[in-house]
Parts: C-alpha cells; sequence; structure tokens
C-alpha cells in the first residue's frame, strides 16, 4: 500500500528564462482529498503537468505512486487526469469518448461509466462540442474514474462552471472517491471551492510552495491576533508571523505556532481557511520571497 | 489505439476513397476509349505512312483531362502532407487534447507510432493507388512522347509518388508539432514540400546516377540549328539526338578531336549554295556528337533509388517527431 | 433516512454538523434504533464533502455508542438519545402550538416571538431548577 501519492524534492521548472516552479518540496499523502490552491501563474498547472508526465522537470525530483510519471502504460494506468477546461475531442460523440476510454485503458470500467452518463442525463449521441461546459467537465470527468486509477489529478475543473454544474462536478468527484478510495489532488485558485471537499491544503503562490499540511493541522496552529499597535517584529520565536497590518492604534497579525499564545494583550481568534490562504498570498507578494517549505503532519 | 487513430481519420479515409473512386470511373470509362484508338489510328501508321500526323491527333485527345491528370499527380502529395500530416499533432496540441490522450494508459511513443504509422501507410497506399490508376491510363500517351524520364513527367509516375507522400506527411506531422498551430504548419509542409520536390527534380536527380557519355559522328538530320557569326564566320551548330525515352542532360557539336570551336563554316554555307550542299559540305567536317544522357533503360533505377530516398527522409522525420515528444511537450 | 444538510458560512465543523443533525433525529425519534443512516456515498453525493469527514462523523457516533458499523452493509442506529417516546412528546407541541397562536393574536411578529423565547430560555436555564 503506497502511503504517499506523490513525493517531490527540489523540483523545478524553467521556460527559458523564468521560473514557472521552483524549489519544490512535497510529501502528499494517500487517501486524502488534496487541494492546490494559489493565484493565477503561481505554478499550479505546472506542478500538476509535472506529475502526470506532460512536462520535465528542469530541477529536483518527483515521483508519484512510487514511480515516474509516465514511465509505462502500468504507470499511466494508475493515474487520472482532467486538464484545465476539461478538453474533450469536440468532433466525437459521447460514446465515441467511452469507446475511446475502453480501448486506451486496461482497467476500463464500461458499467461504471455508462451508469455515470446515464445519470448525468447525458446524450451519448450528442458531439462533444455541442455539450455545455458543465456537461463536458462531467464527460471527462467520466473518462477519468471509469479508469479506475489510485490517483486522481484535476486542474482547476470548476473554474469555468456555473454554480450548479460546479456543485454537480464536486458531488460527483466526492462519489467517487467514497466509491473506489481515490487520492485526489486538484488544484483551484478559490479557496471556497476547495473547503468543502479537501482534508489536505497546499499554498502555492509565485511558484513555491509556502505551506502544505493537513487542514485541521492549519486551522489548529494559525490564529488571528488583534491587539494594541505593536512591532511584530517583537514576538516570541515559535510564534510566526505569516503577514500583518497595523492601524495606528491596532495591529492584526497572522500567526503560525505550535504552542498556546500566553501574552494577554492579544485577543486570540481562529481563522477561516480563506483567511489563511489569503495571508500566505500577501506575504510573499509584500516580503520578498521567503522560504517556508514546511510540511505539517 | 488502433481504433482511435481510425475514428479520427475516418472522414479522411472516406475523401480519399470517394476521389480515388471518382477517378477509377473517370478512367474506367475513358482508358479503353483510349486504348482502342490508339491501337487503330497510331499503332497502324506505319502502314499509311502518317505517323505523325496521327501520333500528334492522338496526343491532343482528351486534352483537358490529361492536363487535370497532371496537376492532380503534381498537388495530391502536398495535399496529403498538409490535410492529413499537419494537423495530426497539431490539431491536438491547439485545442488541447493531447492532455486527454497522452494520460489515459497509453504511452505517447505508442500514440505516436500508431498514429503516424496507420496515417503514414495510408497515405502511401492512397499515393501508390493513384498513381497505377494514372500510369496505367496515360500509357498510350507515353507511348508516343517517350519521355519517362522527363523532369515534369517522372514525378507523376510509377512508384515516386509514394515517396513523395511519405515525405510529405512526415513534413507536415514535424511541422504540426513544431509550429503547434494547424493552418500555419499546412501553409509551412506545402511550401517545404514544394521547394524540395522541385530542386530535387531540376537538380538532384541529375546527380544520382552517373550519366553515359557518347561520341558518335554527327548526323547532319539532326542538325537542329546552325549559325555563322560575323567574326570570321564562326560557325556553331546545335543538335537534337534522337534517343526515344533517354533523358538528354546535354548534346555538344566538337571537332573530329573534341574541341568545341568549330572553326569557319564552310564556303557552301557562307555562300547560300542550297541546304544539300551546305549539309554536304559539314558533312565533310567530320564533326561529332557528344551526348550527355541517362539511357531509357535506366527508368526504374531512378524510380526506386528516389523513392528510398524520399521514404528515407520520411523515416528520418518520424524519428525526429518521436524523439521530440519525449522531451514533454506540455 | 434521514437527510443531511450542511451549513457552511456557521462556523461550525461539517463533522460536528452531522453528529448534531444525528442527535437531532435521534431525540425526535425520526431515526429509531435498527434504522440505517445514509452511506457514506450517498451523503458526499449530495452535499459535496469528503468522505473522510462522514467517517468521521460516524465514527465519532460509533464511540459514543449510538451507532455501530456493518462493514459491507452500513451504520446502523443501536440506541437512541432520550427516553422520551414521540407521544410523550406530543402534549408539550400542543402546549406550544397554543401558547404561539396567543403570542402572535396579541400581535408579536416572528423575530420578537423568538427573542421573547430565546431571553426566557437563557435565563430560565439558569433558574431552571427552582422553577421546576
Amino acid at each position: 500500500m503506497i502511503s504517499t501519492v506523490l513525493t517531490a524534492r527540489g523540483l523545478g521548472k524553467q521556460y527559458h528564462r523564468r521560473w514557472a516552479l521552483s524549489d519544490c518540496t512535497l510529501d502528499i499523502p494517500a487517501g486524502q482529498v488534496v487541494g492546490l490552491v494559489g493565484p493565477n501563474g503561481a505554478g499550479k498547472t505546472t506542478l500538476l503537468h509535472l506529475a502526470t508526465g506532460l512536462l520535465q522537470p528542469t530541477a529536483g525530483t518527483i515521483k508519484v505512486l512510487g514511480g515516474q510519471p509516465a514511465n509505462s502504460p502500468a504507470q499511466l494506468a494508475r493515474v487520472g487526469f482532467v486538464a484545465q477546461d476539461t478538453p474533450t475531442y469536440s468532433r466525437l460523440t459521447v460514446a465515441d469518448h467511452l469507446r475511446l476510454g475502453a480501448h486506451l485503458n486496461p482497467r476500463w470500467d464500461a458499467v461504471l461509466a455508462r451508469d455515470r452518463i446515464d445519470r448525468l442525463d447525458l446524450d451519448q449521441r450528442q458531439v462533444a462540442g455541442k455539450l455545455s461546459g458543465g456537461q463536458r467537465a462531467q464527460l471527462a470527468l467520466t473518462l477519468a474514474i471509469a479508469k479506475k486509477p489510485e490517483l486522481l489529478i484535476l486542474d482547476e475543473p470548476v473554474a469555468s462552471l456555473d454554480p450548479l454544474a460546479r456543485r454537480e462536478l464536486l458531488q460527483g468527484l466526492m462519489e467517487a472517491v467514497a466509491d473506489q478510495g481515490l487520492s485526489v489532488l486538484l488544484s483551484s485558485h478559490l479557496v471556497a471551492d476547495l473547503e468543502r471537499v479537501c482534508d489536505y491544503l497546499i499554498v502555492l503562490v509565485a511558484s513555491r510552495v509556502q505551506i502544505a499540511g493537513e487542514v485541521e493541522q492549519l486551522l489548529a496552529t494559525h490564529h488571528l491576533l488583534t491587539g494594541p499597535r505593536r512591532d511584530p517584529n517583537n514576538l516570541p520565536a515559535d510564534q510566526q508571523v505569516i503577514s500583518a497590518s497595523s492601524t495606528d492604534r491596532q495591529t492584526t497579525l497572522t500567526v503560525r505556532t505550535k504552542v498556546p499564545i500566553h501574552d494577554p494583550a492579544w485577543t486570540v481568534s481562529p481563522i477561516g481557511l480563506e483567511d489563511l490562504v489569503l495571508a500566505y498570498m500577501r506575504r510573499s507578494v509584500g516580503a520578498g520571497r521567503k522560504p517556508a517549505l514546511e510540511v505539517l503532519r | 489505439m488502433i481504433w482511435l487513430t481510425w475514428r479520427q481519420f475516418r472522414a479522411s479515409t472516406f475523401v480519399a476513397a470517394g476521389a480515388l473512386a471518382a477517378i477509377a470511373v473517370i478512367f474506367a470509362i475513358t482508358g479503353p476509349q483510349l486504348v482502342h484508338l490508339y491501337d487503330t489510328t497510331v499503332a497502324t501508321c506505319q502502314a499509311h505512312h502518317d505517323c505523325q500526323t496521327a501520333a500528334n491527333a492522338f496526343t491532343s485527345h482528351d486534352s483537358f483531362l490529361q492536363n487535370m491528370i497532371s496537376f492532380v499527380m503534381q498537388v495530391v502529395p502536398a495535399l496529403i502532407g498538409a490535410f492529413w500530416g499537419a494537423p495530426l499533432i497539431a490539431r491536438e496540441l491547439e485545442a488541447g487534447t493531447h492532455r486527454l490522450a497522452w494520460t489515459q494508459s497509453v504511452t505517447r511513443g505508442r500514440w505516436l507510432a500508431v498514429e503516424l504509422g496507420l496515417t503514414g501507410l495510408a497515405s502511401m497506399a492512397a499515393a501508390g493507388l493513384l498513381s497505377l490508376m494514372v500510369t496505367w491510363w496515360s500509357r498510350p500517351f507515353d507511348r508516343i512522347s517517350h519521355n519517362a524520364l522527363d523532369p515534369g513527367v517522372f514525378g507523376e509516375r510509377g512508384i515516386v509518388p509514394v515517396g513523395y507522400a511519405a515525405f510529405a506527411f512526415a513534413l507536415g506531422v514535424t511541422a504540426g508539432l513544431l509550429v503547434r498551430r494547424t493552418l500555419p504548419a499546412m501553409v509551412g509542409t506545402i511550401a517545404v514540400f514544394a521547394g524540395v520536390e522541385v530542386a530535387f527534380a531540376l537538380r538532384l536527380r541529375a546527380h544520382l546516377i552517373a550519366p553515359l557519355r557518347v561520341a558518335t559522328a554527327l548526323n547532319v538530320r539532326q542538325i537542329s540549328q546552325m549559325s555563322i557569326s560575323a567574326p570570321g564566320n564562326h560557325l556553331s551548330v546545335s543538335v537534337t539526338p534522337r534517343m526515344p525515352g533517354a533523358w538528354i542532360y546535354s548534346s555538344q557539336v566538337t571537332t573530329a578531336n573534341g574541341s568545341a570551336n568549330l572553326g569557319s563554316a564552310p564556303p557552301a554555307c557562307i555562300q547560300h549554295a542550297g541546304i544539300q550542299a551546305c549539309q554536304a559540305a559539314i558533312s565533310r567536317m567530320h564533326l561529332r556528337q557528344l551526348v550527355v544522357y541517362q539511357p531509357a533503360s535506366r527508368y526504374w533505377a531512378f524510380q526506386w533509388y528516389e523513392t528510398a530516398i524520399f521514404i528515407s527522409l520520411a523515416l528520418a522525420l518520424a524519428g525526429l517527431c518521436f524523439w521530440w515528444t519525449r522531451q514533454r511537450v506540455s | 433516512m434521514i437527510e443531511f444538510h450542511l451549513d457552511a458560512r456557521s462556523g461550525v465543523a461539517p463533522y460536528l454538523q452531522l453528529i448534531h443533525q444525528v442527535r437531532q433525529a435521534l431525540r425526535l425519534g425520526l431515526l429509531r434504533e435498527g434504522d440505517q443512516l445514509p452511506t457514506v456515498k450517498d451523503v458526499v453525493g449530495r452535499l459535496a464533502i469528503n468522505p473522510n469527514t462522514v467517517l468521521k462523523a460516524y465514527r465519532e457516533l460509533e464511540y459514543e455508542g449510538l451507532v455501530s458499523a456493518r462493514p459491507g452493509i452500513g451504520t446502523f442506529v443501536t440506541r437512541t438519545l432520550s427516553d422520551n417516546s414521540l407521544a410523550a412528546l406530543e402534549p408539550l407541541r400542543r402546549e406550544l402550538q397554543r401558547w404561539l397562536g396567543k403570542a402572535r393574536r396579541t400581535g408579536l411578529d416572528d423575530e420578537s416571538i423568538e427573542a421573547l423565547f430565546l431571553n426566557t430560555f437563557r435565563s430560565g436555564t439558569d433558574e431552571g431548577e427552582e422553577i421546576a
């Protein structure tokens, strides 16, 4: 039984002179729904393409399910992928896409695929180009799920969908996770999409991993501190300031710490996931590049 | 994988099959008529002593169709390259469907091998079938004109169209892979293929096999042009050797010693004493004609060499494609 | 079979919300001994939440002794929370309905009724023992 689905050490990808991904070190556990969140251009798609073997690293190493990405048909069969904008063959019908899956995947579950298509009310004779965005996304998801992979990777699967289609796609995805025991790695630039479904989060900003860990752990170790105006650099060493803002009277800090905060001057409140991510985004934009590659277990 | 290749190529197959069928029908109707006409007029022309007129009359038959066929044979390889080769990978990259195709359980090497292999073979088969039909239909005309090795005709008969199709196809696939956009790749394929084909026909083919050099006594009846130029009545003579089916690189009239300077014209020619007297005078000069040529018997050698070269180029391009896709085109 | 719902904005962890809803259903008699809880697959298929969340809630309920998981079959209720049967609650419900009718007839709107109730409920909890 593989315990990590993705292991990266110093992983980097360079295009001409720009590094799309730098110094990425990750150990993503199996059996979880992992969210990869970050602003557009942060390197999420690059990381996912490296994981699926569509790209080769410029630096560092990456191992998926213990093997090199896209190395062999067996390796390819264990990983399912839904790319951004859920590409489908616009002139092939839904039925043709299912046949494609059946012919190109040895573990293809035709019954599961047909059941999903029927439940989604997709007309098998409709060409994919005439489907709505949500229907195409469901078709792409069906192809990836019926392949019976161990790991399912999705690149911004709900970004261009309306709220109903978004909810329906996540419903279908979670059902498959419950049914097949899939591990999932999905990316989004919106935290709200991920909050419902992820139990592990990776924050990627400006080509670097800012923080990675179980959501529960992240929420337990990050706090919002408000109090009279103060210099944030004066805090104890075991309290790491992620982001700080001040008015003339008041300072608000987002702090990461493993120990309880005893200073009575501070009002300590829990922080929501979205605010946590925003704090890390602000930090990397404002104070230059601080390499924070710690992984919470 | 074979199913997917077929499914994506299905429409093109039908178009090609339809076109080939249409051509076959036209040939089936006109071909036997031409053969009959040939047998009754040209084949018997010796008895009627009208071979020249019979030949001319025959070759002007179905001239529109002849021109169409010639045009079709010239453009088909380029069309194959542009419409079957260029979109193969470019269309996937443009639509992003390569991210679907290359994340199933098939390695991209296998994906490329099947797509390239099947579609490439289909291209060669289509070109071969077309060439077979055209060569068969054109036989009466070719028997009269004996121009098989002519640059204009050589590429439209026999097996070289198969080589052209393979090369154009591989060129298209490579262009699509490098440019990543279908339309520019199509245009580029047509341009590069046309350039290579023309360069080969006009320059390179001549060097495939060393030509024969033959010097014979000048046959005054084969003189095509004679001129006497002012300083010292300098004589220059051009000759058109009659060698049916041969590919003549050059023909030159030289003196008995092999010199190109023929000296002064004989008095009989200067004084306008009449064609017969002039010809007789030139015969007495014992001039020679030096012909550099390829004999007709080498026709198939040229066909095989050129086909092999173009197929090798196609294989080299295919190898390039394999290597390039391994660089992880995302 | 009960149906779960999720309030994403309430600030309460999803798995706690599920536990709370199961307990509520047990109290109101909507779930009785031997009833099956919705399968994990059904819950996540409706709510689009992580299956681990549901598993955690069901595990917690099992730890409290309220449900028991039978592998391959489902999760079933093992005991109810309150000994009051639904029938015993009926008189209370009717009395509440009468009081609500009276409150409305005196002209109170819904917000005022709710405020009155909560106020009395909260202060009543402190003095509860004395009143009873």
